[in-house]
């Protein structure tokens, strides 16, 4: 069932990096950015959707409030989201949803975060009833050694090589380079990323994201309000955001379990999780794999990008390696994937994440991505997937 | 000598005679499907909710889905057992019945070169680490691992 869309009036960003600072200023400056973007006071939005971060205390729990709060208090009404890396999507979800009922025009979405050093670990205590404590204290399963079971079987179904993987971070990082939003602005080589060290066979340190502060947000409103508002451009146009869970039995080992449904009793489904994320958003939007001119993917890993090339259909399981090495998801290819430069440029900021990618392809499509335009693209995709049965894609059409 | 104990209670089986260990889980006698860690509360299969969960173990034996290692120590609440780290590798196993892929360390000595998809894997108690408490008290952590059938015999 395709779904009535809603305008992308303004994006903003705080560029991303570890800039130790409170994740409210990386928010607020984003959300002053959109709001700029659109042309919209502060004072005509009438509805706020945070996206969450749990690593930073009460406010980051009401980071919707926490936003509102910052910009002014104006009796706006807020609501707080999280979902793991799809917190973003589902915060822009429950606007879209506020915009499409009558119950307001213009609504404004913000993601920000601060992160700590090294690896994402699990709150403190002893929990013994949290999976995300269980898969450390039992196993010492860390967010790459997930990352590397799914480049492992890249490795020994498909005969992806390491090489493979350097050239998503290549040309990750080509991108980047071109981006001033991004950390990671230096170009790398396929030496340096096989010069990095292993962190979880087969992926080395150049293979994984790191973590990052950052700041996102997206202004939203009706079409009508838009084309009131804008005048005689077609504005952006959010066509889909999939939220979906996965259909028992889930087959596929996920964060942070340490082991998946089983596959005897029921049947198993068709499609995976991640291919059921892509698969509704397509269904929303009317549109299908051949469609999509751009892409910005979730490379929490180098390999993971790759998996997101089948899932999302762009090519049939174990050919992902041929469209990197071909050059197809390169900007001036085919099917440009990541042109913001990706995880890989960016580092993660997990509640902003999701409304980056939103605001990468709002300016691809509006045409201002300045040295890293894509050539006039008209629809174009985003996905990622996170702890806990969350996932989201968004599309965005001209 | 510490006193030994499982990690988790009633997670895997503790045999002190020759029985090789088990996982437990349940089984939802409705839908046939099996849960691991062991759902006690109800079902989790669509529409079967008010079926009765059995205990069962589970089969000791499965096919290495995937592996990996860690080649840098994780952080808490992960214990380090050597310092400074020695990695380790971390096998997921497709149980041949119960088709539950279970994540789990691999025993110590196999390194990633030894592992590939699809080969068979056991399952193993071993030594997860050995903490002292606040009071003096030295226990012995135990956890299931896997280990490659053609490495260790099967036992």
């Amino acid at each position: 069932m395709t779904v009535e869309p809603v305008a992308v009036l303004g994006v903003g960003m705080h560029p991303w990096g570890k800039w130790g600072r409170n994740f409210v200023e990386y928010g607020v400056a984003a959300a002053r950015d959109a709001l700029a973007d659109a042309g919209v006071d502060w004072r005509d939005v009438g509805f706020v959707a945070g996206a969450d971060t749990v690593r930073n205390g009460y406010p980051g729990y009401v980071a919707g409030a926490t936003f509102a709060q910052a910009l002014g208090w104006t009796g706006v009404p807020v609501t707080s989201a999280y979902g793991a890396c799809a917190s973003g999507a589902m915060a822009l979800e429950a606007a879209r949803q506020r915009i499409l009922s009558g119950m307001c025009d213009v609504a404004l979405v913000v993601g920000a975060d601060t992160t700590p050093k090294g690896f994402l670990k699990p709150n403190a205590g002893e929990r013994t009833d949290d999976p995300d404590w269980l898969r450390f204290r039992l196993l010492g399963a860390t967010n790459p050694t997930y990352f590397a079971l799914y480049a492992r079987r890249r490795v020994d179904l498909y005969g992806a090589t390491p090489e493979d993987f350097a050239l998503v971070k290549v040309k990750n990082s080509r991108h980047g380079a071109l981006n001033p939003y991004a950390r990671f602005t230096k170009e790398v080589g396929v030496d340096d990323v096989l010069a990095s060290p292993l962190v979880a066979s087969p992926l080395r340190l150049l293979d994984i994201c790191a973590t990052s502060d950052g700041g996102a947000a997206v202004v939203l409103s009706s079409m009508d309000y838009a084309r009131r508002h804008a005048g005689g451009d077609e504005p952006v146009k959010v066509a889909a955001i999939s939220t979906v869970t996965p259909t028992f039995p889930n087959t596929v080992i996920e964060m942070p379990n340490f082991a998946t449904d089983s596959a005897a009793g029921l049947p198993v489904p068709e499609r995976t999780f991640k291919q059921a994320i892509g698969d509704a958003a397509y269904a929303q939007a009317g549109l299908g794999p051949d469609d999509v001119d751009v892409a910005e993917v979730y490379d929490l890993s180098t390999a993971l990008e790759l998996d997101w090339y089948e899932d999302l259909g762009f090519c049939p399981p174990g050919e992902a390696e041929g469209m990197v090495r071909d050059g197809v998801t390169t900007l001036g290819g085919a099917l440009p994937v990541n042109p913001s430069g990706g995880l890989a440029c960016f580092g993660e900021a997990v509640p902003a994440q999701a409304l980056a990618q939103v605001c990468e392809l709002t300016w691809q499509l509006r045409g201002t991505a300045g040295d890293r335009q894509v050539e006039r693209p008209r629809v174009g995709i985003t996905a990622n997937q996170g702890l806990f049965g969350h996932g989201s894609s968004v599309i965005v059409t001209r | 000598m510490p006193e030994r104990r499982p990690i988790v209670e009633g997670w895997f089986t503790t045999p002190t005679d020759d029985t090789p260990p088990a996982l437990i889980g349940t089984r939802c006698t409705g839908s046939g499907t099996y849960f691991f860690p062991p759902e006690r509360v109800a079902s989790r299969a669509p529409g079967f909710h008010d079926s009765a969960l059995e205990e069962v173990e589970l089969s000791r034996t499965g096919r290495l889905w995937s592996y990996t290692d860690a080649q840098y120590q994780p952080p808490e609440p992960y214990v380090p057992v050597t310092d400074p780290h020695e990695p380790f590798c971390i096998a997921a196993v497709e149980l041949t019945e119960e088709r539950i892929v279970v994540m789990g360390q691999v025993v110590a000595g196999v390194g990633v070169d030894d592992l590939r998809i699809g080969m068979e894997m056991e399952l193993v108690v071993d030594t997860l680490d050995t903490t002292t408490g606040d009071d003096g008290e030295v226990v012995e952590h135990l956890v299931w691992k896997w280990r490659p059938v053609d490495q260790g015999g099967a036992s």
